[in-house]
């Protein structure tokens, strides 16, 4: 039997009927169609489907949905303003090329999003724990770092110092 | 004029992957779309003697099931060895056994498991060596054409034979000999296999696909419509894929049958895989036993080079069991050898069959190849890297497979390595710290695999001024959208934001070979030149014709709006002819006077000039052309200049071991290439960073786990990838000698930086500790258990 939730996605409130069992990537992907968030494994290992759930980050793909209820999720749908600018990290993601094939890209960049909430100038160490769940087989993982710092100095207003050219 | 957009590091192009909008074959539906469940066997070597569907076909919401008895029975695969459903045996875990489509991925799951197979077990064979035994049960009874097989061993000898490995032997002062294994491992794209099957009024095929490959995979689908008796084709479509590594050069069996799946349901059916599926059911890079033997005179120079591969090719074959055609790069020509000997036996196993990997069996006859010099090394007592330098390829020199080296910065390499990694310092310690050292080379300017080597490439320009590129290619992750653009707005004169790339649609594509053999910036590269010449030209022409009446009315219009204007003195004799025009960043002009305000104009004004005409004599702005390259198939022989140019490189690896537990860190990892030109340093540095770190798995942590025919890991928890903390500090360094054939003098870059990893590792451990593993993954257990071994052996 479905029943209904109730809770915000980017800012909006959505009501959706959900089957207890289902989890909430499955209810973003294929209710809310947003389907930015990846399912990579559907176990939890690889990250690709991270949103964040009150601003912590989780594997959706083994979040049960019920549990959603009357909390915020943030997608990587949520992250570009209203007038369809890029977000500093997205932004730095392509200066950088932390981006390859992208099918890890949503999931890395929200975890990217809120490690910078919570620690505006990371360290090297601290970055890579923050994303060490999120597997990536493309770039192994050092312009993905750089993406990151590069984010960081701009979110910060230090971008001078840090945005030498190749 | 110096260039204003190749060799800078150009943001990438691809924004649609920091959004959530790329569209990848997971995010994509299409009305009345079924859901396809593919049931596997769960016998590694048995007789199929009944299926029951009656149940799956009962279950609410199933649209059909198929088996090997209700579908007609077409052979599909490189040598024609497998049927998509199978009939009477199967021969390893993943045999697709019946398939399923429904209204959702529940049912269709549901459904595979009311199947019931009947099966009558036979005996397997999952040991190479024991399946090449005159009495090893047989994987197949008959080969494609229904002769009978007397062995395991594939009707493929890999064979390539130069000089006297005989006489090379007499003239060494030193030799060694030695075995070496690699194992299984997987691609691991993140994104996962799938594709979606239709059939459009006319029962063609649009089939939706992460090929790499859209033209040859159009061709297996094409002959397969027409074995299962249909006159149409196949339109292929490729959306965002997520990575790729060589697992999407074929045509994968699921894709088989989706379209038999579509085809029996007349609705659009989507198969994708879940992760356990990727990996059980996706062919991996194969496992190598490979003995090496080497030579040298006493001066260090290399006499002769033997290797003997055998390799698992798993229960069918696909592109796994060609990768000896590249393995014989490295064996013939890394460093200068004269005599060579090489042989490949693939081996028809119980096992799951191989696929092509990044590298395309580079990796495995590196590693060998590369270990047995540091064993040459140590007993001329030459220092290993010097060894290396003594040995070096040297640039326009030919090889014994007759590969015809251009550019060859192979010493600098080796010498960045040196420096970089403090080799004088740190080598020959034995202090549980060492360093190890390997090099490569690999195919750099496309490999002629097939009759054509070639892609297409369509161009057009809008009365806006802006570039449409039409390409066959496909982009993995790799940059293709940057660098493109990069490569056109230089070649072509209009503007990088101007530029637009068409790809993914065979219908309105050009031909193309495929995305592989790190052939696509190459490829692309020499065609956009070819191409943008035509449009210069064009352009320039459209602008001697009517610049001049531009300019005039441009002029006129002014003095009606400002009576004090005084129009200029014009020579319009300089717009007559083309030649004195020029195209640079979107705008027309003449070149020996590019800041007269007057004789400059957008292009986008000549070229609306032209379809606009009012004459009923428009013009457009088209031009295509396709780029073929220069290469040679490998003959008989095995022998040819299989690539216009070749890409070199070296790694040098510092690790500390521990030897209470056998773990090992690396502390310092230089990686130089040799990339010709670097178009974008920023993607090339990608690539090599992202190559380096899947070679690293694959000497550290990565293994897929067979046991008796079962992948025993099939999940990311149990497969090792590297992740973010497993740290490695790369050191990327670029060479960058000017390849005559390259396009902006590029060669290619996408896979060779996976190749020299897992054997610079090994090395460095053997340096760090005297130990020399001589299998891959290289892990805390063997490090230990050799070092307990050489303990016992007292050395």
């Amino acid at each position: 039997m479905k029943l209904t939730i109730g809770f915000s996605v980017n800012g909006d409130s959505v009501e959706v009927e959900v089957l207890p069992h289902w989890n909430l990537l499955k209810v973003l992907r294929d209710v809310l169609e947003l389907t930015g968030a990846k399912q990579g494994c559907g176990e939890g290992e690889c990250g690709a489907c991270t949103v964040l759930v009150n601003g912590a980050p989780v594997n959706s793909c083994i979040y049960p949905v019920l549990e959603v209820e009357g909390k915020e999720v943030t997608t990587i749908e949520g992250l570009m303003d209203k007038s369809g600018r890029l977000h500093p990290i997205q932004q730095a993601f392509l200066e950088k090329a932390g981006v390859q094939c992208g099918f890890c890209t949503p999931g890395m960049i929200m975890s990217a999003f809120a490690l910078l909430k919570a620690n505006p100038d990371p360290t090297e160490d601290e970055i890579r724990h923050a994303i060490a769940g999120n597997m990536c087989r493309c770039t192994g993982y050092v312009q993905i770092v750089e993406s990151v710092q590069h984010a960081a100095a701009v979110m910060s207003g230090r971008s001078q110092e840090r945005a030498g050219k190749e | 004029m110096s260039e204003l957009f190749v060799g800078k590091s150009f943001p990438r192009a691809d924004a649609e992957k920091v959004t959530g909008k790329a569209a990848y074959i997971n995010d994509i539906k299409v009305p009345r779309m079924l859901y396809g469940k593919i049931l596997y066997s769960t016998r590694p070597h048995a007789r199929i003697k009944n299926i029951d569907t009656s149940a799956a076909e009962k279950l609410h919401g199933v649209r059909a099931v198929l088996t090997g008895r209700n579908t007609p029975n077409v052979r599909v695969g490189f040598l024609g060895d497998q049927e998509p459903l199978k009939k009477d045996k199967v021969r390893q875990f993943r045999d697709e056994v019946a398939a399923v489509a429904a209204i959702d991925e529940d049912i269709a799951e549901e459904a595979t498991s009311l199947i019931k197979v009947e099966y009558e077990d036979l005996p397997p064979v999952f040991d190479p060596i024991e399946a090449m035994k005159d009495d090893a049960p047989l994987v197949h009874e008959f080969d494609a054409r229904g002769k009978p097989r007397r062995n395991n061993i594939l009707p493929l000898p890999w064979k390539l034979i130069a000089g006297d490995v005989n006489k090379g032997r007499e003239q060494s002062a030193h030799i060694v000999k030695d075995t070496f294994r690699t194992t299984w491992v997987h691609q691991v794209c993140m994104g996962a296999s799938g594709c979606i099957a239709q059939f459009d009024v006319n029962n063609n095929l649009v089939f939706t696909s992460v090929t790499n490959v859209p033209f040859g995979g159009k061709d297996r689908l094409d002959m397969f419509l027409r074995n299962i008796g249909l006159k149409s084709s196949t339109r292929i479509l490729t959306p965002f894929v997520g990575g790729s590594f060589g697992s999407k050069l074929d045509t994968d069996i699921y894709e088989f049958i989706a379209v038999l799946l579509a085809w029996e349901t007349k609705c659009p059916v989507k198969i994708l895989f879940d992760r356990h599926e990727e990996f059980t059911a996706s062919p991996p890079r194969q496992p190598a036993i490979a003995t090496v033997e080497q030579g040298c005179d006493k001066d260090g120079h290399l006499t002769f080079r033997k290797v003997d591969m055998i390799l698992d090719n798993g229960a069918y074959t696909s592109w796994g069991a060609t990768t000896p055609s590249v393995m014989s790069i490295p064996v013939s020509t890394l460093y200068k050898v004269r005599n060579i000997h090489f042989e490949a036996t693939c081996v028809y196993t119980n096992n799951i069959y191989a696929q092509a990997m990044r590298g395309y069996g580079n990796p495995q006859a590196t590693y060998v190849v590369e270990q047995s010099m540091d064993q040459l090394a140590e007993a001329a007592g030459i220092d290993p890297l010097d060894f290396r330098l003594i040995n070096a390829n040297e640039p326009y020199t030919e090889s014994p497979m007759r590969i015809k080296i251009t550019t060859c910065p192979l010493k600098e390499c080796l010498q960045e390595v040196k420096t970089r990694i403090d080799w004088e310092n740190k080598h020959g310690k034995r202090d549980g710290r060492g360093v190890g050292v390997a090099s490569f080379l690999h195919v750099g300017g496309g490999a002629r695999v097939y009759l054509s080597d070639g892609q297409g490439i369509i161009m057009k320009v809008n009365d806006e001024g802006k570039l449409t590129i039409i390409t066959g290619g496909t982009d993995q992750g790799q940059g293709s959208e940057t660098i493109i653009r990069q490569m056109a707005a230089e070649a072509s004169g209009l503007r990088y934001e101007d530029i637009s790339i068409v790809l993914g649609d065979t219908e309105i594509c050009p031909w193309d070979v495929g995305t592989h053999a790190s052939r696509h910036l190459f490829m692309v590269g020499n065609a956009i030149l070819m191409c943008a010449e035509k449009i210069r030209a064009k352009i320039r022409d459209l602008g001697a014709r009517w610049m001049r009446s531009i300019i005039e009315a441009d002029l006129n219009k002014k003095a009606r709006r400002d009576p004090d204007f005084k129009a200029p003195q014009i020579d319009w004799s300089v717009l007559e002819n083309p030649d004195n025009l020029d195209v640079c960043n979107g705008e027309i002009f003449v070149r020996d006077d590019p800041e007269n305000p007057f004789l400059r104009m957008k292009i986008a004004r000549v070229v609306r000039k032209a379809h606009l005409l009012g004459t009923g004599r428009g013009e457009m702005v088209t031009a295509e052309a396709f780029y073929d390259p220069p290469n040679e198939m490998i003959d008989r022989e095995g022998k040819g200049n299989i690539s216009c140019c070749y890409t070199f490189g070296t790694h040098g690896v510092e690790v500390e071991v521990d030897k209470e537990t056998g773990q090992l860190r690396i502390l310092n990892y230089v990686a130089a290439h040799d990339v010709g030109r670097a178009i974008n340093p920023m993607l090339v540095k990608g690539q090599i960073y992202g190559a380096a770190i899947m070679g690293t798995g694959y000497g550290l942590t990565e293994e897929m786990l067979l046991n008796a025919g079962r992948v025993m890991n099939p999940n990311l928890l149990d497969y090792k990838l590297l992740t973010a903390k497993d740290k490695v500090p790369i050191d990327a360094v670029i060479v960058e000698p000017i390849e005559p054939s390259g396009p902006f003098g590029a060669k290619g870059i996408g896979e060779p930086a996976c190749v020299p990893s897992a054997p610079a590792i090994a090395n460095a451990v053997y340096d760090a500790i005297g130990v020399r593993i001589k299998e891959l993954p290289i892990t805390p257990e063997r490090v230990l258990a050799a070092l307990k071994q050489k303990e016992e052996e007292g050395v």
